[in-house]
């Protein structure tokens, strides 16, 4: 005789013996993200790019910072520097790879940090609304006067440069996006009754933000953040372009795009390499976050 | 003398709580001269230029055991009063006695006791699961805060799965859009339960469900309540589901009571021209009892400036002069025995004033 109990609540049968295995968060984010070729392709080529720089004094004999006169502005393709020289005679290809982790520190570092801090403000003002709100908001709302590169300039400028003060600014400049933000997506998830349910459950504030606003706040800060990798290499070269952000002979794609910028006339494929650079880095940063974007969302 | 078998009654269920401190006779929850106006802000200095009485002096109390229907349009204030409950929103007058303990004052019960005490079920079974924890996980929230192990709030949180009808296993680690309606309040309802309350306050929990479902829900929900030994407050709109429900039913209008009182009773016999309309809105299963006119006209006024004396009386069949100008009386709540039939209007109360008030002997009778 079977012993089949059925469920008087449900009408349904006892259930399977074993835990039944359902996809996480993040693992369903990797399999949406599978199939986005684009976005892997991209992930692929700044995995690269940020290997290469991490690992370029063993990948060329040259010294970035030695310069040699006799070797003056080679082109693309000499047998003994493959992407030329500059027009000090530093090979550039060791150039690109030593500014590459200047040019990417200065996209990732202040993001980074900006991220958290902007974050912070942003969740604890979206939280307790009313005057904490007003008081970080409108603070923010100054910096937003300014146009992100004018306040760079003016920050760096009174800073002085180097590489720290250069970080320092891009983080300034940064925060107060990512903190509006974040500010909007907690106070839209304050408001769900998710909230009052765990208020109602006796947990403290601290506990609510840990364990119910940051995961639902997470999201859209970090595909937000993501895109502004990007922005902050280009922000970092505009500065070290303009004199000041790192100083030479710190190579830089920012500072040789402007340092080569002279010899325009005399090689112009090897003054546009820095350029290329910059630009094919930001763009696959800025893919990658789009389809980080499609891929953290949840309800897709 | 007389051996009685009878099965247990509800005053044996509750002398058997090793939570009770009250006795049986002792309501779970006193609520007493309730308030809540919300400041309306605006101009340069953001002064405050008017309040909306969401809940203006509201007093009633909730027997051990029993199901306390309570219903009223959109905007009358249940919702608000649920809150107020919890103490989600902090209340402006009144108080809550809950067993017997004043809550929230010294030598009462602390609020974190109240919370343990009353939970409540959200209407929008959406936005009330995390959308980004397994439900298993919010289900456990609750238990966690509280104090248990991760081991056993867990272990809390699959029975509890178990006993709304979910399997725990295939279930547990779902997130909430992985769910039907039905499903995700079924969760809302075990999320509740995990911190063993005594009074559930169920604020619209079935009313955006299919019918179908709604039904399942209903059912589950007498079933939990003999099983935890629990008190319901049922907050709806739907008066077909509140009579089936409830055992006494409360008409909330414009922020206050205008009616309570025993389900068969208030069904039967409503008293407020109020609750007569909002009866008479219901659909009949007989298509030959087809509602033609709307019985009730125009929308709630506004409740920043509601009108004077009676606040139904713009909207009343019935309204005369002293409707106008005499706010009528729902008579002491708190005083009148559970079995008492309420309502705050002039036709019922003897001597107002009304010509279809019963004169002084009738009333007496």
């Amino acid at each position: 005789m079977a012993d089949i109990s059925i469920s008087p609540t449900t009408g349904s049968l006892p259930e399977p013996a074993g835990q039944v295995r359902i996809r996480g968060y993040w693992e369903s984010v990797w399999r949406r993200l599978r199939y986005d070729y684009v976005t892997l392709f991209c992930l692929a080529l700044i995995i690269l790019i940020v290997l290469s720089a991490v690992f370029a004094p063993w990948l060329t004999h040259f010294d970035p910072d030695k310069s040699s006169i006799a070797n003056r502005l080679r082109p693309i393709g000499h047998p003994k520097y493959i992407l030329g020289t500059d027009e000090q005679g530093r090979d550039l290809l060791t150039r690109m790879l030593w500014g590459g982790r200047i040019s990417l520190m200065m996209g990732i570092v202040p993001v980074l940090i900006a991220t958290l801090v902007g974050g912070m403000f942003g969740v604890v003002a979206g939280y307790y609304g009313g005057k904490v709100n007003m008081i970080i908001m409108r603070t923010m709302d100054v910096f937003f006067a300014f146009p992100s590169v004018l306040l760079a300039i003016a920050i760096s400028g009174s800073l002085g440069g180097g590489i720290f003060n250069q970080m320092l600014t891009l983080t300034v400049v940064l925060v107060p996006p990512i903190c509006r933000v974040a500010e909007t997506a907690t106070s839209q998830v304050r408001n769900m009754d998710f909230v009052d349910a765990a208020r109602a459950s006796g947990a403290s504030t601290i506990s609510i933000i840990f364990s119910h606003v940051i995961v639902n706040v997470m999201s859209p800060v970090l595909v937000y953040a993501s895109t502004l990798v990007s922005a902050a290499i280009l922000l970092a070269s505009g500065l070290s372009f303009l004199g000041l952000g790192v100083q030479p002979p710190t190579a830089d794609w920012g500072l040789m795009l402007s340092t080569l910028r002279q010899s325009i006339y005399v090689q112009p494929i090897v003054c546009a390499v820095p350029g290329l650079a910059i630009l094919v880095t930001s763009i696959a940063f800025n893919l990658v976050s789009d389809g980080l974007r499609q891929a953290m969302d949840v309800k897709a | 003398m007389t051996f009685d078998i009878a099965p247990a009654t509800k005053a044996d269920l509750i002398a058997e709580d090793p939570r009770d401190r009250g006795g049986p006779a002792q309501p779970m929850l006193i609520v007493e001269r309730l308030k809540k106006y919300f400041p309306i802000h605006a101009g340069l200095l953001n002064r405050k230029v008017a309040e909306v009485k969401a809940v203006d002096d509201v007093s009633f109390f909730v027997l051990k055991g029993e199901t306390l229907g309570i219903v009223g349009e959109s905007g009358c204030g249940k919702s608000t009063l649920a809150r107020l409950l919890m103490h989600l929103v902090a209340k402006d007058e009144g108080s809550l006695v809950l067993d017997g303990d004043p809550v929230g004052e010294r030598r009462g019960v602390s609020l974190n006791a109240l919370r343990r005490a009353l939970q409540m079920v959200f209407q929008d079974s959406y936005s009330s699961l995390n959308p980004r924890l397994p439900i298993q996980e919010s289900i456990a929230y609750g238990p966690r805060v509280q104090g248990d192990s991760a081991k056993q709030a867990k272990q809390k949180a699959r029975d509890l799965l178990e006993q709304v009808g979910l399997r725990p296993n295939l279930y547990g680690q779902r997130y909430p859009h992985e769910l039907s309606g039905g499903q995700k309040q079924r969760v809302n309802i075990a999320r509740a339960l995990a911190l063993d309350p005594r009074l559930l306050i169920l604020d619209e929990a079935v009313s955006a469900l299919d019918k179908s479902v709604e039904a399942q829900v209903l059912n589950l929900l007498q079933d939990l309540k003999e099983r935890f030994n629990l008190t319901y407050i049922f907050i709806s709109h739907d008066l077909h589901v509140v009579q089936y429900i409830s055992d006494r039913v409360l008409v909330m209008y414009l922020g206050q009571v205008v009616e309570i009182g025993p389900v068969d009773e208030f069904y039967r016999n409503p008293k407020h021209p109020y609750t007569k309309a909002l009866l008479e809105c219901r659909l009949s299963m007989d298509p030959d009892e087809r509602v033609d006119a709307a019985p009730l006209a125009g929308d709630p006024p506004n409740p920043v400036n509601p009108p004077a004396g009676c606040r139904f009386h713009p909207r009343c069949p019935f309204a005369e002069e002293v409707c106008a100008s005499k706010a009528p009386a729902l008579g002491n709540v708190l005083q009148a025995g559970a079995d008492k039939h309420l309502a705050a209007c002039h036709m019922v109360i003897a001597g107002s004033g009304h010509t279809k008030a019963p004169t002084a002997e009738l009333a007496r009778a």
